[in-house]
């Protein structure tokens, strides 16, 4: 079961630069949330913020209670154990193989036998198709697989909240594929409230229950996904498009005079998608993600206060699932072409090495 | 301020991070700003401020590290091993040098002993500038130079690739996981490798004085026993135990510390080897002018 996180009005600096100000959102209990911005805009410090590795100079992170940004150092060691983080590259300890890395937790928090340990290591590396790979060192194999060794040990406690920093960098197409499928999966069997910061929009169409985004040092929009899909404002519908008119710059950000000069050259429409497709289900066989549940209730909630656009296109996706939900005994129909499933016959299986 | 993780500077990606530590300052951006308008550029800070807060934080991780010692479950396995290659590192260069260094003592000492016709002493003096003086500095320059080295090197590679956040996050305080075996087993090291150095040395003094100098066994042994007490060999090891906390720490704090990437890491090693050089003889100073005040020479 999934613990709700609170930030509210989180600021942070480093030095004179603001990084990001009064950032306040909720991460609904149990429910799949991603965090969208440019390269730059510091969401990877907001993860880190979260778990209390950074100090922001104002605001909470309220989880279980303790405040992550302000309680004392005993209080937010004991919060962290409710958290599991995977870190961009993996952060796994060079000096140990994958198995002792992903054993590590385990080790220092429970009195577990050797022989559990092996088994829920095992179990976990199987789950992220590392296999025959426990031996390794980490400077022994590639990026992609040190990635899903770090999402190994970050799962290996059980957590509650799940934090993912880029799940996809580095990874190829089909992999990331396979990592929306594990991250979904995931919350289908444990149920933890899952945070992941990305700029790939594949896992933010149709992985996450709610989306936000950061820019220009603030959250753009934080609400259910199709609230940001079908947003108009600019920031939002230049990076899903990927164009190059709009707000965002090579730069952290383009400032007027850039903004001017654009005027005057050709349309950049960018890529044409249709990001509005329906979320990833659970693999078949395993159990109906109960956020689902608590989601559409809160939803329904909170339909008068959205835009037209976004209230018709949660009422299609709310029809649609429950049209799902009665012809569950087939396969998920409305999964998008791009992603995999574990028991897919495709020549690249999850399971195979990519060193 | 319970200790340096609290205010640790962040991690990788923010190489404009300010200096290592000091509480969050009050944030920049003022309460009635209009959105997206630049915060106004602090105030610029006072000189020196910088040292004084990197001074602040290597005492806060010093007193962390102590508190952490007692705090249970012990990190047996990581101090055993940390000893045993701290010990491999220096037992060897500590013997090298100790020989000659107490040879170089005891002829500087023989020779201006028989100057001014006083050879019955030449025992007394060497061995106590051994005992006192040498062997600890000895003692401390192989710790910092060859363990506090190492460890920095260490802990600030593991620093700059995350494994430290990911330990934290994972609810494991890297104080209390690495930094205080190693300090523990800069500690022992030192107590144990002090004692040999002073063996070493004495043994050597005494076969350059009594083969080289033509000195008498008997007068070299009888003048030692006449001038050392029990109270010198407590300062030296009380001085070693010194050395090897404060190499151990600055090491520590330096690793965990690094500025950006690796070559922070090199800037870093370079660092805490200065660093503990310059403490340890400051220390050193100190310690030995409290104990001539303090302790009455034998036979007074």
């Amino acid at each position: 079961m999934g613990i709700e996180v609170s930030v509210e009005g989180l600021t942070k600096s480093f030095g004179s630069k603001n990084i990001w100000q009064d950032v306040s959102l909720t991460l609904p209990t149990g429910e799949v949330s991603v965090m969208l911005g440019p390269s730059g805009t510091g969401k990877t410090v907001f993860l880190k913020s979260m778990i209390g590795l950074i100090k922001p100079e104002s605001g909470r992170v309220l989880v279980d209670g303790v405040d992550m940004v302000n309680s004392s150092e005993r209080d937010v060691y004991e919060a962290r154990k409710l958290f599991g983080l995977m870190f961009q590259d993996g952060a796994l300890f060079g000096s140990m193989n994958l198995f002792d890395n992903i054993a590590f937790p385990l080790r220092e928090h429970t009195k577990k036998k050797e022989s559990e340990i092996r088994r829920i290591v095992m179990e976990r590396l199987e789950m992220v198709g590392l296999v025959g790979d426990e031996g390794k060192l980490p400077g022994e194999i590639s990026g992609g697989m040190r990635k899903r060794a770090g999402l190994a040990r970050a799962l290996v406690l059980d957590p509650q909240i799940i934090l993912c920093d880029e799940p996809d960098s580095g990874l190829d197409p089909v992999r990331t594929s396979f990592l929306s499928q594990l991250l979904i999966d995931l919350n289908a069997q444990i149920d933890a409230t899952m945070l992941i910061v990305t700029h790939n929009l594949d896992i933010a169409a149709t992985v996450p229950d709610n989306m936000g985004m950061l820019f220009r040092r603030n959250l753009v929009t934080f609400g259910p996904r199709e609230v940001l899909l079908t947003s108009e404002e600019p920031v939002v519908a230049q990076f899903l498009s990927g164009s190059k008119q709009g707000p965002i710059g090579m730069s952290e950000e383009k400032d007027a005079a850039a903004l001017a000069a654009e005027r005057g050259r050709a349309e950049d429409p960018g890529i044409e998608r249709n990001l509005l497709v329906p979320q990833l289900e659970p693999s078949p066989g395993l159990p109906e993600r109960s956020a689902v549940r608590r989601r559409q209730h809160r939803v329904e909630g909170m339909l008068d206060s959205l835009t037209p656009a976004a209230r018709s296109a949660i009422r299609s996706s709310l029809a649609a699932r429950s049209e799902t939900a009665t012809v569950a005994t087939q396969a998920a129909p409305y999964r998008p072409a791009s992603s995999g499933r574990a028991d897919d016959t495709g020549p690249t299986g999850q399971a195979g090495s990519d060193a | 301020m319970t200790g340096p993780t609290e205010d640790k500077p962040d991690g990788g990606p923010s190489p404009e991070n300010g200096p290592t530590s000091g509480r969050p300052e009050p944030g920049p951006a003022a309460k009635g700003d209009a959105e997206g308008s630049r915060p106004p550029a602090l105030k610029q800070p006072l000189p020196g401020l910088g040292w004084l807060r990197q001074t602040g934080a290597l005492f806060a991780l010093a007193v962390a590290v102590l508190r952490a010692v007692f705090k249970r479950p012990f990190q047996f396995r990581e101090f055993v091993e940390q000893f045993w290659f701290i010990a491999s590192v220096t037992i060897l260069p500590a013997a090298l040098v100790s020989i000659p260094f107490g040879a170089v003592i005891a002829l500087q000492v023989g020779s201006l002993a028989s100057q001014i016709s006083a050879q019955s002493f030449t025992g007394g003096a060497s061995v106590l500038v051994n005992i006192q003086q040498a062997s600890p500095l000895i003692v401390a320059l192989l710790i910092a130079g060859a363990a506090g080295s190492a460890i920095c090197a260490d802990l600030g590679s593991r620093t700059i690739r995350e494994e430290l956040d990911a330990m934290e996050v994972m609810g494991v305080s890297p104080i209390q996981r690495l930094v205080v075996p190693r300090v523990l087993a800069t500690i022992c090291v030192a107590v144990l490798l002090n004692g040999m150095v002073s063996v070493v040395g004495t043994l050597g003094g005494y076969f350059f004085n009594v083969v080289m100098q033509d000195g008498t066994p008997g007068a070299y042994i009888a003048s030692f026993s006449a001038l050392a007490q029990l109270p010198d060999l407590y300062i030296s090891e009380i001085k070693a135990a010194l050395f090897g906390f404060i190499a151990g720490v600055v090491a520590a704090y330096r690793g965990l510390n690094p500025r950006g990437g690796p070559k922070g890491v090199g800037d870093a090693v370079n660092q805490s080897v200065v660093i503990t050089f310059l403490l340890l003889f400051l220390v050193n100073l100190v310690l030995t002018g409290i104990y001539l005040q303090l302790v009455p020479p034998k036979g007074a």
